[in-house]
C-alpha cells in the first residue's frame, strides 16, 4: 500500500494501527472509490443551484480532470469532494467516510490524513523556508515536528525541488512554488489530491513542468483530480469530467493508463441522471 | 460510524511555533501593539516597586532612628495661660523604670541677630533655646561642622545652630558670631538636619546655664525628650504626663516623633492607588490594541485560516492558534513592560538614594494581568476565526 502507517489513525488502545477495514459492505474485494458522488446537489439560498443531482465515482489511482466555464459548478465540486463543503441534498463519499455523517472536526481529520490541496495560488506561507510549508502538510495529522521535516525533505525531493529545502517562497518561481505546494499536498500521502487550476497563475513552461509531475505522481499510485477551466491541461488527461450549469455534460476516458479498472462503464456519456443511476446500479 | 477520525491535538510545542507565525510576520504592529501593555504594566511595576522602595527606605529610617523616643512638651492650662514644667522634669522622668535616656530642652527669651548692625526688630526667623548637654545623644543628631555642646560650652556664651537657623543666618563656618539680645556669641558648631526633632532644626541652641547666666533663663524645660525601651514604649507613654506634672498632666502634651514619618508613609498609599488606578486604565486601554490589532489580523487572515482549515485544523486548533497568538502578543508586552517598570524603578530609587525593592507580587501580578487581557482580548477575534469557512482559501483570487 501508498499509504504509510504513520499518518493512519491511532485507535484508543494506541496501538498499532490495523489496516483499516472499508466502511462500505460491498460484496467485491475492490477497494471503494475514493469519491463517489450520488445525485450532490447544492443550492445556496436565493435559488441559486450550484450543483443538481451529480453522480461520480472516481476510484484510487485514477487521473481525473473536472473541467467546465466559470460558473459551471466546478469549484462547488471542488469544495464538496474537498469536504470542506457539504451538499444540501445526496451522498458524498470520500475516501471511504459518509461526508454528511462526520461532525466538523472529524472532517478535519478526513482532511489532514487523507486530502490533499494544491491552489492556484499556491497560498505558501511568507518567510517560511520549504521545508517549512511543506512539512505544514502534517502539522494536523499528528506528526512530531522533526519526522514532518524529514518527510518535508522527501517529499521536496520527490517534486525534484531538494536543492531548494531552504529557499523562502519569493525566492522561488512560480512553477517552483506550485511544486512546493504540490510537495505540502503529497506529504501526508492523500489517498485523493485535488488541484484547483493547478497551472492557472503559472507561464506556459511552468505549467507543463507541474503537469508533467502530476502524470509522474499518478503513475506512481495517487489519486489525482484535477479543476480546470482549461480545456487543453483536461484532454491531456485520461479522464474528464465535462461540468455545465452545476451538471456534467459528459464524462470520458482515453489512452490505457485507466485500464486495469476496465469494470467500470467508460467512454463519453450524457450526464443525465438516469445514465449515472445505471452506472451505480453497475458498480 | 467508524472512530478512526479522531483529530489529532498540536504539541504545546507546536501550539506556540503555529501561534508566532502571525506575529513574526508582522513586526511593526506586533511591536506597536504590544507597547500598550508594556506602557500599562511598566506603569504599575514602577509604582509599586517606587512606592515599596520609598517605604523601605522610611522604615529603615524607622529603624535607625529608633521609634522608642517620646517628647513631651508643655501645653496651656484651661485657662490658656502657658504652663510651666518643673525644673527637676528631666530628673523625675529618669526615675520612670525601663527609661534609658531623658533629656530636655527650653525655649528663652532670646531675639537673634546677625550681628549688631542689624535693627533689633529685623529678627532671622531664628528662636533661641537651651538645650541640655545629652540632647544630641539622645536624638541621634549629628554635627556637621564644629562641636556640640560640652561641659565648658554649656556655660560659655556658644551656641550650636540647627541646619536651617545657620542657613538663615548666613552662617557657613564655626567661629562666627552672632548677637542673641545684646549679647555676642559664638557660634561653636553646626548640627545637620535632625528627624525626629525638626523643630530644632530653626533655633540656636545654648547651655542651660549660659541661658540662665545671660538670658535670664529660670530653668524651668519646655520640652522634655526621653528614649526607653521598645516594649515599654506605651507604659512610658501612659505614665509619662503624669510624672512631668504631676496634678497638672492635662496641660503635657505628650508625642511619639516617629509616629509622624510612619504616617508619611500612609500617605503615599493613596497616590500609590491613584497611579496604580493610571497604570490599570493604560493596561486597559493596551488590551484593547490587543483585540483590536487580533481583530483586524483575523480579517486579513481568511485565506491562511481556510488553508489551515484545508490542511486539516479543526475549529478548535484554530481558535487555540489565534488565542495563543494574542496571549504571546500580551506577554511580550508584559515581559516588556515589566522589564521596563524594574528598570525604572532602579534608576529612580538609585537617584534618591534609596535601595531599590521591586517586589516579586508585583511582578507575577503585572504577568498574571498580562495573560487575563490576553485571553480576553484574544477570545473574540479567537471565535471567529474559527468560523471563517474553510471554502475561502479556494475561491479567493
Amino acid at each position: 500500500m501508498r499509504r504509510d502507517p504513520v499518518i493512519e489513525p491511532r485507535n484508543a488502545a494506541g496501538t498499532a494501527p490495523a489496516p483499516v477495514t472499508e466502511p462500505r459492505d460491498a460484496a467485491g474485494t475492490r477497494p471503494p472509490p475514493v469519491i463517489e458522488l450520488r445525485d450532490a446537489a447544492k443550492s445556496y439560498p436565493g435559488g441559486v443551484h450550484a450543483l443538481r443531482g451529480v453522480n461520480l465515482t472516481v476510484e484510487e489511482g485514477e487521473l481525473v480532470a473536472v473541467v467546465g466555464p466559470s460558473g459551471s459548478g466546478k469549484s462547488t465540486m471542488l469544495n464538496i469532494m474537498g469536504t470542506l463543503d457539504k451538499p444540501t441534498t445526496g451522498t458524498v463519499r470520500v475516501a471511504g467516510y459518509d461526508v454528511s455523517e462526520l461532525s466538523d472536526s472529524r472532517l478535519s481529520a478526513l482532511r489532514a490524513r487523507h486530502i490533499g490541496f494544491v491552489f492556484q495560488h499556491f497560498h505558501l506561507a511568507a518567510g517560511r523556508d520549504a521545508v517549512d510549508n511543506v512539512a505544514d502538510g502534517l502539522l494536523y495529522a499528528g506528526v512530531p515536528l522533526r519526522e514532518r521535516r524529514t518527510r518535508a525533505r522527501e517529499a521536496l525531493a520527490k517534486v525534484r525541488l531538494d536543492h531548494r529545502r531552504s529557499h523562502t517562497p519569493n525566492e522561488l518561481s512560480g512553477g517552483e512554488k506550485q511544486r512546493v505546494a504540490i510537495a505540502r499536498a503529497l506529504v501526508g500521502d492523500p489517498r485523493l489530491l485535488l488541484a484547483d487550476e493547478p497551472t492557472g497563475a503559472l507561464d506556459t513552461a511552468s505549467g507543463e513542468i507541474v503537469m508533467a509531475l502530476l502524470h509522474e505522481l499518478n503513475a506512481s499510485g495517487t489519486t489525482i483530480c484535477v479543476i480546470t477551466h482549461d480545456n487543453g491541461i483536461a484532454d491531456s488527461l485520461p479522464r474528464r469530467v465535462r461540468f455545465k450549469d452545476g451538471e456534467i455534460v459528459s464524462d470520458s476516458r482515453s489512452g490505457t493508463r485507466s485500464g486495469t479498472r476496465s469494470d467500470t462503464p467508460s467512454g463519453a456519456r450524457p450526464g443525465t441522471r438516469s445514465a449515472s443511476r445505471t452506472e451505480e446500479a453497475g458498480s | 460510524m467508524r472512530n478512526d477520525l479522531k483529530p489529532s491535538r498540536l504539541s504545546p510545542r507546536d501550539v506556540l511555533r503555529v501561534g508566532a507565525v502571525g506575529l513574526r510576520a508582522r513586526r511593526a504592529r506586533v511591536v506597536l501593539s504590544a507597547l500598550g501593555i508594556a506602557i500599562g504594566i511598566a506603569t504599575m511595576v514602577a509604582v509599586v516597586g517606587l512606592s515599596e522602595s520609598s517605604r523601605a527606605d522610611l522604615m529603615a529610617r524607622l529603624d535607625r532612628l529608633g521609634t522608642n523616643l517620646l517628647t513631651a512638651e508643655v501645653g496651656e492650662d484651661p485657662l490658656g495661660k502657658p504652663v510651666k514644667l518643673p525644673e527637676n522634669a528631666v530628673a523625675m522622668v529618669e526615675r520612670i523604670g525601663p527609661v534609658q535616656h531623658a533629656t530636655a530642652t527650653a525655649d528663652i527669651d532670646a531675639r537673634i541677630r546677625r550681628s549688631d548692625l542689624v535693627p533689633e526688630e529685623r529678627t532671622a526667623g531664628v528662636s533661641a533655646q537651651a538645650a541640655r548637654t545629652d540632647l544630641l545623644s539622645t536624638l541621634g543628631g549629628e554635627v556637621a561642622k564644629g562641636a556640640w555642646l560640652d561641659r565648658a560650652g554649656e556655660r560659655l556664651p556658644a551656641t550650636v545652630l540647627g541646619a536651617v537657623a545657620a542657613d538663615r543666618l548666613g552662617i557657613a563656618r564655626t567661629g562666627e558670631t552672632i548677637m542673641m539680645n545684646d549679647t555676642r556669641v559664638v557660634v561653636v558648631g553646626i548640627l545637620r538636619p535632625i528627624e525626629l526633632a525638626p523643630t530644632l532644626d530653626r533655633v540656636a541652641l545654648v547651655g542651660f546655664p549660659a541661658a540662665e547666666r545671660y538670658f535670664g533663663f529660670d530653668g524651668h524645660p519646655t520640652t522634655v525628650f526621653e528614649r526607653s525601651t521598645d516594649a515599654s514604649v506605651e507604659d512610658v507613654r501612659a505614665i509619662l504626663a503624669r510624672t512631668i506634672s504631676p496634678g497638672n498632666e492635662a496641660s503635657v502634651r505628650v508625642s511619639r516623633p516617629s509616629d509622624a514619618l510612619a504616617a508619611k508613609a500612609a500617605t503615599d498609599e493613596g497616590l500609590t492607588a491613584l497611579m496604580l488606578g493610571l497604570g490599570a486604565v493604560a493596561l486597559l486601554v493596551g488590551g484593547v490594541g490587543v483585540a483590536n490589532t487580533m481583530v483586524i489580523s483575523v480579517l486579513e487572515r481568511r485565506q491562511e485560516i481556510g488553508l489551515r482549515r484545508s490542511l486539516g485544523a479543526t475549529r478548535s486548533a484554530i481558535r487555540l492558534q489565534f488565542l495563543t497568538e494574542s496571549l504571546l502578543l500580551s506577554a511580550l508586552g508584559g515581559a516588556t513592560g515589566a522589564l521596563l517598570g524594574a528598570a525604572a524603578t532602579y534608576g529612580f530609587a538609585r537617584v534618591q538614594g534609596w535601595t531599590p525593592v521591586v517586589p516579586p507580587w508585583s511582578l507575577a501580578g503585572g504577568l498574571a494581568a498580562t495573560l487575563l487581557i490576553g485571553v480576553i482580548a484574544g477570545l473574540y477575534p479567537a471565535i471567529r476565526a474559527s468560523r471563517v469557512h474553510p471554502t475561502v482559501a479556494l475561491n479567493a483570487t
